[in-house]
């Protein structure tokens, strides 16, 4: 059934989200610490454990797959409510760190190829 | 007119997903139509999102972009963190510890590799920009990671919107420059197997970048690169807020 996944999805996503708001206290940061990052090593754990027990089927990733697919959607619904008026205004400084990065790590590339091939 | 309005409020989620499932059906139009296929259409709906935002910035002076003008709640709603987490532990499917282990130590170095050169690159220019607060720069550097991190990041850090939104830019720009330049510069860079694909995907990152630029360089190559970039966003979301974090305060 579909639901056994959204549920599993939401299991992860609730314990894992549960976990970084305590961590979050633990450290002092007063906000959630990796929850989603916790959240996605639950759910991984959850798959390989429903796989060795040979529950894992196609309804049941159906009802994961349907919302990791969901996820461009939501970022272009999240960007759609972002304060850019505000960003533009710093506008320089977004090129700046999105271009030079990039470029750099491009030619950072063709030596972590080489350490993979020895 | 009342009962429309009323209507329109109480399915403002469902509303949200028409009008998200219309600006993406648009893009995708425009990206086949008008450029080719030069840049791919969740992009274009991502930029296209930001530029919506900017104008309903505008028109209603307020901080949240589209999702303030009437009728349009329900993008808000739709773009809020709950279903935006949400779907990005989902996106942890896509990858197995059996595939992590046959990535191995490649698709690890080059995953902490990548996220720190890209956190560490985005502080610093930021920092050479006047930005002194801790939160501030860890958005910032955060955004260079993905565009999702940024707003993970700086939600947990209680930055402010517009440092939000320029980390969203930012990682959008990045994930736009990447899905250009690696068609380009593939050869140049030795892009032309697995391995370099899974080294590839981990020191980029940015999950649709990477599988967008890939797609044009070589579809086969797609799986490898996506293998470790999913853990890219994941493993940003968890170290940025926190391990980045504490250590940008020891540093300050």
């Amino acid at each position: 059934m579909i639901i056994y996944g959204v549920a599993i999805l939401a299991f992860s996503y609730l314990t894992g989200q549960l976990c970084g708001e305590y961590l979050g206290e633990f450290l002092g940061v007063k906000a959630n610490v990796g929850g989603v990052g916790f959240a996605m090593i639950i759910l991984l754990l959850c798959k390989e454990w429903l796989q060795k027990k040979g529950w894992l089927d196609g309804e049941f990733e159906k009802g994961v797959d349907f919302w990791n697919k969901m996820y461009i959607p939501v970022i272009i619904a999240m960007s759609a409510s972002q304060n850019v008026k505000v960003a533009v205004s710093s506008g320089f400084l977004a090129v700046l760190v999105g271009v030079v990065p990039v470029v750099a790590a491009f030619f950072t590339l063709p030596y972590l190829i080489k350490l993979s091939q020895k | 007119m009342e009962i429309f309005e009323n209507f329109i409020d109480k399915n403002g989620l469902i509303v949200g997903f028409l009008v998200i499932g219309v600006l993406a059906f648009l893009s995708e139009i425009f990206s086949k139509k008008v450029l080719k296929g030069y840049l791919p259409g969740s992009a274009i709906a991502i930029l296209a999102g930001l530029i919506l935002a900017y104008f309903g910035g505008i028109i209603t002076n307020a901080e949240k972009g589209l999702s303030d003008l009437p009728y349009l709640k329900g993008v808000g709603t739709f773009g809020g963190s709950m279903f935006r987490d949400f779907t990005i532990v989902a996106t942890a499917m896509g990858a197995s510890y059996l595939t992590m282990k046959k990535a191995g130590w490649l698709g690890l170095v080059s995953l902490l590799f990548g996220i720190v050169f890209f956190f560490v690159f985005g502080v610093a220019l930021a920092y050479i920009w006047g930005i002194r607060d801790a939160a501030s720069l860890c958005t910032v550097g955060a955004g260079s990671c993905t565009y999702i991190v940024g707003p993970v990041t700086g939600a947990a850090l209680g930055a402010s919107s517009d440092v939000i939104a320029l980390s969203i830019a930012i990682g959008v720009l990045k994930a736009i420059l990447v899905t250009i330049l690696t068609p380009l510069l593939a050869k140049r860079v030795g892009l032309n197997n697995p391995a370099a694909a899974m080294a590839f995907g981990g020191l980029m990152g940015t999950n649709s970048g990477v599988s967008a630029g890939l797609a044009a360089t070589d579809p086969a190559l797609v799986p490898y690169g996506a293998v470790t970039a999913t853990f890219y966003t994941g493993l940003g979301c968890l170290l940025c807020p926190s391990l980045f974090y504490l250590v940008l305060g020891w540093i300050l």
